[in-house]
């Protein structure tokens, strides 16, 4: 069965500079996978060829099946993506309710179904109590559970992470990865995250694949992963494991 | 058609619903108990109540900050009026071919903006270019008057609708059903999945794309719809003056004069526009009345007072009055 | 259309460019480094032609000569504008500034307006008819000086950025915001200093401008607009972009005025603004984003 997200031989380059070069790798329908590496490795910048912020210099992004491949961002929301940003962007001026409406008007063209759809994406995620208050006024653990929350809203196949543990306390991390593992188990939902915070990497992904360099220097399930002598080597994260 | 009436109503609490009601009641009676004077002001009040609205569309929705709103006014303003001496062709058809001309040029101007990534203050000088690049072009249009003007007869004084032609009371009626068309017309756009994408473009265009909204035609949607709106008001100046010189029409302080209302009264709002449309109109009217009594009635010091409001809301109401008014009124309804 | 009319229009055009690009000088330090987009430019220029004609009316005193107090005036009104208007308004939105510069521009012309009245004003000088022949060319003397004195503010500016503590720390702040408050630079300080700078040059060319037009209150937005395009035809940030931008504006202008309708020439301007909006945003000298 072919995976839900292909990626083969992505590479990108800045004026010469090579971020990222021939990165491969599969994310099987229904799995969750982890994207690490160190600072600079070009995760973001998969990342952000994946979710069409820009087009890649080679190679093929196939979700589904479909060549998705240099589609702009929101063609890729509408074909089933949904992803947050590193740099968490809510729409200040709106309330809660309305910032994941926005999202779920993308599945739902009646505003009063969105705003239904949206209502129990908040639920789920532990917002509902502050759905009419601004964006503006949230703290950083609600404005990341927004961000979620929003991309959520849009009904994607595929949900894009870019750290969004980053700046939790550890209870903070742990339920999100709570929340995840109950969309992935509950509805199916299949997500690639990019990660420094391996508790949440560990506690989640199925398998993780390493990038150093723009290059993958490893890939494969967590346990066999941490041990690999190149990984070790380059870079695996601050914390404890 | 019911779902959208219900939803015209949702989340405003009917102490805002009465309040509402009794604005608009007052402004139907207004004409029978003012006269020719006062008449004239409030005619001014609501044109600026609906040029602000349609602008509004633009920016407090969109976030499009637009400098150059009069080319729209004028473009429609000079359509109705030519299509109406030269050819006969009555206003209540040729406010259709004001419309889709202003609309064509607010189309151009986005196109070439949106496309080519012209944003922020740099998409403002760009209206302003285009608006005054017309206006000097219309100076030197002949066939439309030049810098002579374009003069329409002024007759009759019975009021008569096609052809717009009447009593000063017959204006203030129509400018009045524009208002509030446009107030309803603009609360169906917030309560859409249109009015949505244009808060979260405005908001942070770079989310709202990953959201899936295509920013590029929900951006070319606003300016469409924004230039057509003011089109109208375009089209109602030039038969309620009777005289359209391109100096006037298309200029800067004209653009500047059109947005002050919305940004006084409440920036993305929907009554917003109109509050600050009439306390700036009124105000500016109390002053000139002071100033002639006292004697010091000097070209200028209405401007003057102008740019002391817009700077005084700027600096200590950046959301414009009408929020903390609204909030202090208890008309504030869920969300 | 003989050669000649041809050369001496453009002659004019580019000394009138000059004084055009000090203007536009003015802009660039102020939009370049503060990033304030000074929609009373225009305006304050106008101030500086108004204290030119009053100081020639009452004493007399060449505008020429009266550069440096009336640039110094200038100075300290853009510092205060900038200190108590701008500074504190910083995290502000965009428009939220640029409508309160819209506000103090409409103060100040309305406020000349209901100081000097609409007619129009002028400096008189005793070499107004003077003009110096070379070969075929005939320059009025006027124009040469007012650009000969353009070119001398200009350079004085540039000494001051490549050459004075202050100025290299303005340039710093142009540079690195962050890093400029890094090392210590009281950026707040040098923001209000800059805009004093950026004031005092638009001030000098008014007290130059003077001699080449009649100042009503009214041209301050025009030119506005006209230092909005120079800067941005010669590139953002970039101080030899904003003169070759204003000689590149003076001479179009002076040649579209010959060519085609002279009362036109001003949709010239406009026109080649929407082109280098469009095509080659960061004009010509300027860097690319």
């Amino acid at each position: 069965m072919n995976a839900l997200l292909e990626v083969r031989g992505l590479s990108k380059s800045f004026r010469g500079l090579k971020a990222v070069s021939q990165v491969s790798f599969d994310v099987p329908q229904g799995e969750i996978i982890a994207l690490i590496g160190p600072n600079g490795a070009g995760k973001t910048t998969c990342f952000n060829m994946i979710a069409g912020a820009f087009p890649p210099s080679e190679g093929t992004i196939r979700l589904g099946g479909r060549d998705i491949t240099g589609l702009r961002a929101d063609q890729i929301c509408r074909a089933g993506i949904g992803r947050t940003f590193q740099i968490v962007k809510p729409f200040a001026g709106l309330t809660v309710h309305e910032n994941v409406t926005v999202g779920a008007l993308n599945a739902f063209a009646d505003l009063g179904d969105a705003k239904a759809k949206a209502a129990e994406v908040l639920q789920l995620l532990g917002l509902w109590q502050k759905r009419d208050q601004p964006a503006a006024s949230l703290t950083l653990p609600d404005r990341k559970r927004l961000e979620v929350a929003r991309a959520l809203g849009t009904g994607p196949q595929l949900l894009l992470l870019d750290e969004v543990m980053a700046g939790l306390r550890p209870t903070e991390t742990d339920q999100m990865v709570a929340v995840f593992r109950q969309l992935n188990e509950q509805t199916g939902l299949t997500i690639l995250l990019i990660e420094h915070v391996m508790r949440a990497v560990m506690a989640l992904a199925r398998r993780i694949v390493v990038l150093h360099h723009g290059e993958t220097i490893a890939a494969g399930e967590p346990e066999a992963v941490v041990r690999d002598p190149a990984v070790l080597e380059c870079y695996l994260g601050a914390e404890a494991l | 058609m019911s779902r959208m009436l219900r939803r015209l109503g949702e989340g405003v609490s009917p102490r805002a619903m009465i309040a509402l009601g009794l604005v608009l009641a007052a402004l139907i009676v207004a004409p029978l108990v003012s006269n020719g004077y006062v008449l004239s002001v409030l005619i001014i009040a609501l044109y600026y109540a609906y040029a602000g609205q349609a602008w509004n569309v633009m920016m407090g929705f969109a976030g499009q900050l637009s400098l150059g709103h009069s080319l729209y006014v004028g473009v429609a303003a000079y359509t109705a009026a030519i299509l109406f001496v030269r050819w006969n062709v009555p206003p209540i058809i040729g406010m259709f071919a004001a419309i889709v001309i202003a609309m064509v040029f607010g189309a151009v101007i986005g196109f070439l903006a949106f496309r080519f990534s012209v944003s922020g203050v740099y998409f403002s000088l760009l209206t302003i270019a285009f608006a005054e690049f017309t206006r000097i072009g219309f100076d030197h249009f002949t066939w439309a008057g030049g810098s002579g003007g374009f003069f329409l007869k002024v007759e009759g004084r019975t009021a008569d609708l096609i052809t717009l032609r009447g009593p000063p009371i017959m204006f203030y009626y129509v400018m009045l059903a524009l208002t509030a068309l446009a107030f309803v017309f603009c609360r169906m756009l917030t309560q859409s999945r249109v009015g949505y994408y244009w808060f979260a473009i405005r908001e942070d265009q770079e989310a709202a794309q990953a959201l899936g909204i295509n920013v590029f035609r929900y951006k070319m949607l606003a300016v469409i719809v924004s230039s057509g709106m003011t089109a109208l008001a375009g089209v109602f100046f030039a038969f309620y003056y009777n005289n359209l010189f391109p100096e006037q029409i298309f200029s800067m302080a004209r653009s500047i004069e059109l947005i002050l209302g919305p940004i006084i009264g409440g920036l993305g709002t929907l009554f917003g526009p109109i509050l600050g449309a009439f306390v700036l109109t009124l105000l500016a009217d109390l002053v000139t009345e002071v100033l002639v009594l006292t004697g010091y009635d000097i070209p200028g010091v209405k401007q003057v007072f102008y740019g002391l409001c817009l700077a005084v809301v700027v600096i200590w109401l950046p959301l414009g009055i009408w929020p903390p008014l609204k909030r202090r009124l208890g008309l504030e309804g869920r969300s | 259309m003989p050669a000649e009319l041809i050369f001496n229009v453009a002659v004019g055009g580019v000394l009138t460019g000059l004084v055009y690009g000090l203007m536009a000088l003015g802009l660039s330090v102020i939009f370049g480094v503060v990033r304030v987009v000074n929609f009373a430019h225009g305006e304050m220029m106008t101030l500086g032609m108004y204290a030119a004609v009053v100081l020639f009316g009452s004493l007399g005193l060449d505008p020429l000569l009266m550069l440096v107090p009336v640039a110094a005036a200038l100075f300290v009104i853009g510092y205060i504008l900038q200190s108590t208007l701008i500074n504190p308004f910083v995290n502000r939105p965009e428009h939220s500034q640029f409508m309160l510069l819209v506000a103090v521009a409409m103060i100040m012309v309305n406020g000349l307006l209901m100081i000097f009245g609409p007619n129009a004003r002028n400096t008189l000088v005793s070499y107004a008819l003077d003009s110096y022949q070379v070969g075929p060319l005939i320059i009025d003397a006027v124009r040469l000086y007012a650009a000969v004195a353009a070119m001398a503010v200009a350079l004085a500016l540039f000494a001051f950025f490549k050459l004075t503590p202050t100025g290299k720390a303005i340039r710093a702040c142009a540079d690195n915001y962050l890093g400029a408050q890094v090392v210590g630079l009281n950026v707040k300080r040098l923001y209000a200093f800059t805009f004093g700078v950026g004031a005092a040059c638009v001030g000098a060319a008014g007290c130059i401008m003077v001699l080449l037009i009649d100042v009503t209150p009214q041209i301050g937005p025009a030119y506005t607009l006209l230092a909005f395009v120079i800067v941005i035809v010669g590139g953002l940030g970039s101080m030899p972009g904003a003169l070759l931008g204003g000689i590149l504006i003076g001479l179009s202008e002076a040649m579209a005025g010959l060519f085609f309708v002279p009362s036109a020439k001003g949709m010239f301007a406009f026109a080649i603004l929407v082109l280098v909006l469009l095509l080659r945003p960061q004009g010509l000298l300027g860097k690319k984003a």
